[in-house]
């Protein structure tokens, strides 16, 4: 099983939600590492999970992305090492620009909570390798910034290099009244990879949909991360 | 000593009428300083102690085999079995909200979640009663998104689900809206954390965010009706600081899970006042606080201003001293604010100093034990008598009427409100907004507690007494259609000018309408609220006596959604004869359809009914019978089967014989009612008829999304859902 370790940073409010989901599938409990521990024990995927990190009170993300604990995370993508960024985790990737793009308010400045469903894209390598192209996800987004915005050249150069990882789809129990896109998010884009595909950002949740108990009947979020833990399995 | 003494005048500004002002003399030998008439004016507003309302409140059921702690302490605490406790209670922020919705519901969210962690639990659902003006008033798309924004902006940074809540429309609250926010925590049974201070000469702690000038008199602004021509009491609001409150949460919780704490209390209504009042009074001891120590935010506060700012995030603790230490690193760890302020004393009173001198030296007895209690005049209400159902009845076709009816401000979808709402956060969320009562698991169990919070203050504006009952019974029944056992209950009494006989009468009749039910169905009152002087320019709002509910069951995987979700299963109505055939009078369809807006005679309230029925949606849940339950309220019959067909996206057709089908049938609001969808339908006949409760079948379910009505009427589920949904968006487009 791979060492996997989930960041907790002032105002994280996720870390418990994706420490319980990763745990039920692997066995074993990520460690918790608080943000002000800056010398962090090698681990194969590091997750930033979602929350408020220091209240998003500049931006999403924006406060966390310059914390010391970051550069450490730099060294461990340096090193190749994996890195999950889910909702506020996604924003600190982009903050610190070990994503490209940004993520801006939600079309409508309203925050959104609902289920969405998302459609991953496979790769060869890296954290899309175990999942099927096409293959599609429901499960609940919860965020005030979301709608993810990239120049044209950086967008050509991520659908040129697959980095494109999931992309917001119609379908909900076929209910066509919602919009499959909940905040606008430029093509549709939900998750984006790095270039070596080893860095991972997404807005939905998936630890919100992966017991019997949960709406969605638990399936959905529970094979997302399953895939994601196979690809970085030594 | 401060020699500024005071006199009636200063009383009267401060909400202290002659009779208050001299007793406070009278009791202390003397005239109070400033600081400390301050403190006699929170401490004696309506808000803090009750005074119109506590003679009635004393006559509610408040105990129980479950109940490990009724009124009287931050929130009532209930034993859920397995050594754990729900720890929960309902607050307003009325007031505030109308000045600065956003704020005012922000901080109304953060302060009922500090009342549930200041007794040791964590929170783990939040959920909220709301009421706005008519939906063409101008003030009402700028309130409602403000208050959801600001309810959403608190809850979701904290990181608590937002699990529940109600949201009406009704020109009475036009000046005067209802913002009421209820928090739920669990902690172990025996780790329960209470204010009494304890300990001569331990440290009282001060935690949290700084002081500042923000929220003074908030206890008296609560306290008195609004006027269109008096600004001067609106621009004390406070402000939150979810991330402050969520740190300041952790910190406390790690704190008492260090096993530091002897007391605590936070800070909520009149501040530091009130906390070091209450901690020292119910310990049967004294305190001396410095002042001078208090952890500011702006320069130059004085006394009465320290003690009387209503900043957020703030606590009050006495500490075992030898845990100064581990405190302190826990304090440092969060970055949250830990200053020793004062110590624990025998004197019996509050001496406060600031800068070398004492500004304030009260005996907390009188403070307390002798806040006035008014036992104010009130007229009896007088039972309206009901519309005939002749007089409302139109002649449409079901279709035609049902969806007019979802469609309309009392039934369309909350949508818009709850999905700026963060309901799956913590990982447990089994059943969210839009259903009867939304449900957790209990972190680490098998097990689910589900809640929910209701009133129709139409009812209660036509008949106080029976309405608070009828607010209680469907409270109850959603709970019971999830398949969980209500055990307790909290409530909100918001309320027009006391001071008035019928608004009093209001109050009485409510309470004891509530009282009884929640008696006879077993769920005691654990906690609440009053907001009184909800007024303006002297009219007063529809009374709304908010009921929270909370109930257990055992294993959350028998727990039922009242989405209908497979073809082909039977629905029944369980519990419709012997109740009357369709009470039309002061329904939905009365007001929408018929647009006859009387305060007529809403439908009569059966607890003994209430009870069985109940206990029979529990038995057959058991067994596995039933594969989604829905509560019958505002609508009724039809209204509850379209709300589970749109949920579930799922057809039905009706079976009940043509002459059957009318609309006071469909839409008659009896109560003690629930629509179920079953699979095994002779199994489920055979155990409601050994349990001699009644039960009617209406009803298949099918695959075509289609709501057939009859021979000749039906309606397409997209067509019900476009006007349901799109209601509430389209208003607030403008």
């Amino acid at each position: 099983m791979p060492s996997i370790a989930v960041i907790r940073f002032p105002g994280s409010n996720c870390d418990r939600d994706i420490i319980t989901g990763v745990a039920s599938i692997t066995g074993t409990k990520p460690s918790a590492i608080w943000y002000k521990d800056t010398d962090i024990a090698r681990h194969d995927l590091i997750i930033l999970p979602g929350g408020f990190s220091f209240g998003d009170y500049l931006r999403g993300g924006a406060i966390a992305a310059r914390a010391p604990i970051m550069d450490e995370i730099q060294d461990h993508v340096w090193r190749g090492g994996y890195v999950l960024g889910i909702c506020n985790g996604f924003q600190i990737l982009t903050e610190s620009e070990l994503l490209p793009g940004a993520l801006m308010r939600n079309v409508g400045l309203k925050y959104v909570c609902r289920d969405v469903v998302i459609k991953a894209h496979h790769a060869d390598d890296g954290l899309l390798s175990a999942f099927k192209d096409g293959q599609s996800f429901r499960m609940p987004v919860a965020h005030n910034e979301g709608n993810y915005y990239a120049d044209e050249e950086t967008l050509a150069r991520l659908q040129d290099k697959g980095q494109i990882a999931f992309t917001y789809t119609a379908g909900i129990g076929g209910d066509k009244h919602i919009d499959a896109n909940p905040n606008g998010a430029i093509e549709d884009i939900a998750g984006i990879v790095s270039e070596n595909g080893r860095v991972l950002g997404m807005m939905p949740h998936p630890e919100r949909n992966l017991d019997p108990i949960h709406g969605g009947g638990g399936q959905d979020g529970r094979q997302l991360l399953k895939n994601l833990i196979e690809a970085v399995a030594p | 000593m401060n020699a500024n003494t005071t006199t009636q005048e200063h009383a009267t500004q401060m909400g202290l009428n002659a009779d208050e002002f001299a007793r406070i003399c009278e009791r202390l030998g003397r005239a109070p300083n400033l600081t400390e008439l301050g403190i006699f004016s929170a401490m004696w507003s309506e808000h803090c102690s009750y005074k119109s309302s506590r003679r009635w409140l004393k006559t509610l059921p408040t105990t129980g085999a479950q109940v490990v702690h009724g009124p009287g302490e931050n929130a009532g605490v209930v034993d859920i079995g397995d050594g754990l406790a729900a720890v929960f209670k309902i607050e307003s922020h009325n007031h505030p909200s109308f000045i600065e919705p956003y704020q005012g519901a922000a901080t109304g969210v953060g302060g009922i979640l500090r009342d549930v962690f200041t007794m040791g639990a964590r929170p783990v659902a939040l959920l909220n009663a709301l009421r706005f003006g008519a939906p063409d008033h101008p003030l009402t798309r700028h309130l409602l998104s403000g208050v959801a924004a600001g309810i959403g902006g608190y809850g979701n940074c904290i990181g608590i689900p937002t699990l529940g809540g109600e949201t009406h429309f009704d020109a009475s609250y036009n000046q005067n809206i209802l913002v009421n926010a209820m928090a739920v925590g669990l902690a172990q049974r025996d780790r329960i954390f209470l204010s009494a201070a304890s300990g001569v000469g331990n440290p009282v702690i001060y935690i949290g965010a700084k002081t500042g000038r923000d929220g003074i008199h908030g206890a008296t602004m609560a306290s008195a009706e609004f006027s269109e021509d008096d600004q001067s009491k609106r621009p004390t609001v406070q402000v939150g600081d979810p991330l402050a409150g969520k740190l300041l949460m952790e910190a406390s919780l790690e704190l008492m899970a260090a096993d530091a704490v002897l007391a605590i209390q936070d800070m909520g209504a009149a501040g530091l006042t009130s906390s070091a009042v209450e901690m020292a009074s119910k310990g049967g001891l004294g305190m001396e606080l410095d002042l001078s120590a208090v952890p500011m935010r702006e320069a130059d506060m004085s006394p009465y201003e320290i003690m009387l700012s209503e900043s957020q995030e703030r606590m009050l603790v006495v500490l075992k001293p030898e845990t100064m230490e581990t405190a302190q690193e826990i304090f440092d760890k969060w970055d949250v604010d830990f200053a020793p302020i004062g110590t624990v004393t025998d004197t019996g009173n509050l001496v406060l100093r600031f800068q070398g001198d004492v500004v304030a030296n009260l005996p907390l007895a009188p403070l307390v034990e002798d806040a006035p209690e008014y036992d104010r005049p009130w007229e009896a209400i007088t039972p309206p008598t009901p519309t005939p159902n002749d007089a409302l009845i139109r002649d449409m076709p079901l279709s035609v009427a049902l969806k007019t009816m979802l469609s309309s401000h009392f039934l369309a979808s909350r949508r818009w409100i709850y999905e700026q709402y963060d309901r799956h956060v913590m990982g447990d969320t089994a059943i969210d907004c839009g259903g009867d009562a939304g449900m957790i698991r209990v972190h680490n169990t098998q097990k689910g507690l589900a809640m929910t919070t209701d009133c129709t203050q139409r009812y209660v504006l036509a008949d106080a007494e029976l309405g608070a009952m009828q607010a209680v019974a469907e409270a109850y029944r959603n709970i019971t259609a999830t398949g969980a056992l209500p055990l307790a209950t909290t409530n909100n009494l918001n309320f027009g000018n006391p001071e008035k006989p019928e608004i009093m009468g209001q109050i009485v009749g409510a309470i004891k309408g509530m009282g009884a039910a929640a008696e006879a169905l077993h769920v005691p009152i654990v906690s609440g609220n009053v907001s009184l002087y909800n007024e303006t320019d002297g009219m007063a709002i529809a009374p709304a006596p908010v009921i929270g509910m909370i109930g257990v069951i055992d294993d959350i995987m028998r727990a039922r959604r009242q989405a209908i979700t497979a073809p082909e299963e039977s629905i029944y109505v369980i519990g419709n004869e012997g109740l009357g055939t369709g009470w039309l009078s002061n329904s939905v369809y009365a007001h929408i359809i018929a647009e006859n807006t009387d305060t007529a005679a809403p439908p009569p309230v059966d607890l003994t009914a209430e009870k069985r029925h109940a206990d029979a949606i529990r038995a057959l849940n058991d067994k596995g019978l039933i594969s989604a339950a829905h509560d019958v309220g505002d609508g009724g019959i039809l209204v509850a089967l379209a709300e589970m067909l749109l949920a579930g996206n799922m057809g039905a057709q009706l079976t009940l014989p043509a002459h059957r089908l009318t609309h006071d049938w469909a839409f008659g609001e009896d109560q003690a009612r629930y629509v179920v969808a079953v699979a095994d339908a002779p199994v489920f006949e055979a155990m409601l008829t050994d349990l001699e409760v009644p039960f009617q079948k209406i009803a298949m379910s099918v695959a075509a999304k289609e709501l057939k009505l009859g021979a000749d009427d039906a309606i397409a589920l997209t067509e019900l859902r476009r006007g349901h949904e799109d209601w509430l968006p389209n208003l607030m487009k403008g």
